[in-house]
């Protein structure tokens, strides 16, 4: 169905099996590696590793597609924009200029240019099959567990997993309420003006709003009736004890970070990787 | 049991109980004086805004605790004062079962659901494991402990919010609207679940529920009636149906009891009518049924189906899914003439809701034709499908995007970009149709829920479509509600309007519907009179419906229970027919 955005699957695979903090910290270290580095090589590296972890862990392809779309366009836009919004933004940080193509007025195709963007594009693409990896194998229950167990406030870690869990529900009202209202006339399609995009928008906010403000009524008593917030700590059904897998995991994302900050440092001598300067 | 509450101390007290919710000028309980011991399975029957939902929340400690508002007098629950308790310790007294068993699952799999409140309690994960199993083989779902519980059958839904209550082992069961968003199937099993843990484990019971007949599918020791705030009475529930209570205040009675009444036969309490087994008939009463059958089918004439040339509405060899291989609907053929008033029904996941997201347009057939008017409409946008089918959906609020009245019902006209003038004159139109002229300045926020759904559905006539699918109009309304929302769409109705109803209710394709349509996996398994869609065993079971009682009166006076219903049926609509001037001004 459309709402496929999103949803926990269960199998059985090595990246399901490991504790949801786990996959967040991994998430994290893996992130901050790539956010740091501007090396194409090590880039191109997290991207093949976090392609091979997407496939470890039996996502289908069908599930994600529509992200992957949306992504995709996302970044094709933005490699567009920034093109034109700063075409000589490689030259800047790379010093040298090698043009390859003359175009108009201060829009010319430079190596340098050409580099700065691909790498930007690929910092991006290397990260997301990591969030979709994290999103579709982590168990919200278990995840809130596991951040209880980090020392968050439980309360605020079971708050984070019950928005994991409705998101299927709300994007499946958003749907519905999207169609009734273009039923009505409401154009969504990208035919109509940005402006008025943005005021249709509303039309379909406020319905989602005064319809989720009921279903969080009832989930709210619900908790209430049932002791939620008695004591100052609470156990946990669905909770797994770190184990080997998880270290693993965790150092073998840490290595990477180092190994990233490695090249930075004694390699690069600096964050960029800069190939035109021999 | 009246010998052995004397030496007994209730275990609920209410004494000149009153509340009144902060946000309100009048109190919503008035001197409330009820006592209930244990073991007692008792009803609590009223109509929607009687008190009843109130009396639950002062029970399971909601009020104060989440619902503020000003308490007098007294509720003692085993001898304590309740508003010296918490909502915690309470809930270790009285356990909660929501309506919806949707909405409550706050666990990703049914063991965890279970195990919430035991989590809540820092019970050691080791041991929680054990209680849960316990209790899951105890109402039977724990062969599902490793499932979401959104994968389970209705029934089971039910014995999982109810694991989940047990868990913390009780005294005090409270089922608050048990049926409401139920199928008749479903809500049957309920009950009977209810009943069975009743019996298992001597614990005392409260249901409170405003649908009669399906609670009285098991027995109860008592009904409490209320109304306005106050008790109106107690009843056993023979005495219940013998008096007048129920019509007087806007509740349905059980259709057997409507029917001896219509035939004459004078309902007591030595009959022990409270349910449909334990009716006792006299020869007489049976000749008097049998004689006002007669009476009717001589009387009344039938309307036969229609028939036009054109049908309005013609669904050809349609299919439909949304993964390929999975399909969903499955060569689906049938046709709607002008001013017919069709309900579709089926289980849930039988493809109602997708058979009316095809024929409006939100998504398309695989394969097949969609006719209106013999004009086919296959490649309509969604938007331009509006003016052929309207579609109004089951929850007002996901529909109701502006503030004002006015500014709801012309906003779809606003969006095709007519004329001021124009406009204004079809919103008047339509909203003198609908009765909410006054409220056209109002604030939508302020309408009671069925006038908001009269203005949800005046928003979709405004754009004059020639046939209206609307999907459960009147789920988990009372009595007074749905017969609100139903006299007014069988009023648009006699005006020449078109309706396709998506609906579980059985009393409204009884009531209202000239032709029922049933789905089963995808496919139309029946097309045909409600009369004989009631009456067939076979079909019921794969709609998820149940036998009426009306079935089972028949059969007892060995009558042909199809032709029954159908003089049931025709006797109703004349009845209604005869105060239909009322019913236009409500």
């Amino acid at each position: 169905m459309q709402t496929r955005l999103f949803t926990y699957n269960r199998v059985d695979t090595f990246v399901h099996r490991l504790s949801g903090f786990t996959k967040l910290l991994c998430f994290l270290i893996l992130t901050s590696a790539v956010m740091y580095t501007y090396d194409i090589r090590v880039i191109l590296g997290i991207l093949v590793f976090s392609f091979t972890i997407l496939r470890i862990s039996r996502i289908q392809y069908r599930d994600i597609k529509l992200m992957l779309i949306y992504v995709f366009v996302f970044l094709a836009v933005n490699f567009v924009l920034t093109f034109f919004f700063s075409p000589e933004e490689g030259v800047k940080i790379y010093g040298t200029r090698h043009v390859i193509l003359y175009l108009f007025g201060r829009y010319n195709v430079t190596s340098e240019q050409l580099l700065y963007q691909t790498t930007k594009f690929m910092k991006y693409f290397s990260v997301i099959p990591l969030g979709m990896v994290f999103l579709f194998t982590t168990n919200p229950s278990e995840f809130a567990s596991s951040l209880n167990r980090a020392h968050v406030n439980y309360k605020v870690a079971y708050a984070v997993s019950l928005t994991l869990r409705y998101f299927p529900d709300v994007a499946r009202a958003f749907t519905n309420i999207s169609l009734s209202q273009q039923a009505r006339g409401v154009d969504l399609s990208y035919k109509a003006k940005l402006s008025e995009r943005f005021k249709n928008a509303s039309l379909l906010l406020i319905p989602l709003i005064f319809s989720s403000l009921e279903r969080i009524e009832s989930v709210s008593n619900a908790m209430d009736l049932r002791g939620f917030g008695k004591y100052k700590t609470r156990t946990w059904y669905t909770s797994k004890e770190m184990d080997k897998e998880d270290y693993i995991a965790i150092a073998v994302s840490l290595l990477i970070l180092l190994l990233t900050i490695f090249v930075s440092v004694y390699i690069d001598k600096g964050r960029f990787y800069n190939p035109f300067i021999k | 049991m009246e010998k052995v509450r004397a030496f007994q101390d209730p275990i609920i007290d209410f004494e000149n109980f009153s509340f009144k919710y902060y946000i309100q000028s009048e109190p919503t309980l008035k001197n409330i004086n009820l006592k209930i011991y244990e073991g007692e399975k008792v009803l609590i029957v009223g109509p929607s805004g009687s008190g009843k939902t109130t009396i639950g929340h002062t029970l399971n400690g909601l009020i104060p605790f989440y619902y503020k508002g000003e308490i007098e007098g007294s509720l003692k629950i085993r001898g304590v004062e309740t508003r010296n308790l918490s909502i915690f310790e309470l809930s270790k007294i009285v356990g909660t079962v929501l309506q919806d068993a949707d909405a409550q699952f706050l666990g990703l799999t049914v063991g965890e659901d279970i195990a919430f409140s035991l989590e809540n309690d820092n019970v050691p994960q080791d041991i929680m494991k054990r209680r849960v199993r316990k209790v899951a083989e105890m109402v039977g779902v724990e062969e599902f402990l490793a499932q979401s519980p959104f994968e389970l059958s209705g029934g089971q839904k039910q014995r999982t919010t109810v694991a989940g209550v047990l868990v913390d082992d009780v005294p005090i069961l409270l089922f608050d609207e048990p049926l409401a968003n139920l199928d008749p199937l479903t809500g049957k099993k309920a009950i009977e679940i209810i009943d069975e843990i009743h019996s298992n484990t001597k614990k005392t019971v409260i249901i409170i529920e405003h649908r009669i007949e399906d609670v009285l599918h098991r027995s109860v020791d008592r009904v409490v009636v209320i109304n306005d705030g106050r008790i109106v009475g107690e009843f056993s529930p023979h005495e219940l149906v013998s008096v007048h209570v129920l019509n007087e205040i806007g509740l349905r009675e059980p259709l057997y009891i409507s029917a001896l009444k219509y035939a004459d036969v004078e309902v007591t309490v030595d009959k022990s009518p409270g349910y449909i087994e334990t009716l006792k008939l006299s020869e007489r009463d049976v000749q008097h049924l049998k004689d006002w059958k007669e009476l009717v089918s001589k009387n009344i004439e039938r309307v036969p189906i229609k028939k036009d040339d054109v049908p309005l509405l013609k669904v050809e060899n349609v299919n439909f899914s949304y993964d390929p291989g999975r399909p969903v609907l499955k060569n689906i053929n049938f046709e709607v003439n002008k001013g017919e008033i069709i309900a579709l029904v089926g289980k849930n996941g039988a493809g109602k809701s997708t058979l009316a997201k095809v024929l409006c347009g939100f998504v398309n057939v695989d394969s097949g034709n969609i006719y209106i008017n013999g004009e086919n409409i296959n490649n309509r946008t969604i938007k331009e499908r509006a003016e052929y089918i309207g579609f109004v959906m089951q929850d007002p609020n996901q529909m109701i995007s502006k503030q004002i009245v006015y500014d709801e019902v012309s906003l779809g006209l606003h969006l095709r970009k007519l004329g001021k003038e124009e406009i204004e004159e079809r919103v008047n139109e339509i909203a003198a149709v609908c009765g909410i002229k006054e409220f056209l300045k109002w604030p939508i926020q302020a309408l009671s829920y069925g006038q908001k759904k009269r203005v949800t559905i005046a928003s979709i006539l405004v754009l004059k479509p020639s046939i209206v699918i609307l999907d459960e109009p009147t789920a988990g309304q009372d009595f007074k509600h749905y017969s609100e929302i139903m006299n007014f769409l069988s009023y648009l109705n006699s005006l020449g309007m078109t309706f396709i109803l998506i609906t579980h209710d059985m009393h409204l394709m009884l009531e209202y519907a000239h032709r029922t349509i049933v789905l089963s996996s995808g496919e139309i398994i029946a097309n045909d009179v409600p009369s004989k869609i009631l009456t067939n065993r076979e079909v019921i079971e794969k709609a998820n419906l149940k036998e009426t009682s009306l079935f089972e009166l028949a059969e007892r006076i060995g009558e042909n229970p199809t032709e029954f219903v159908q003089c049931f049926i025709d006797y109703e609509r004349n009845l209604r027919g005869k105060n239909a001037n009322e019913i236009i001004h409500l």
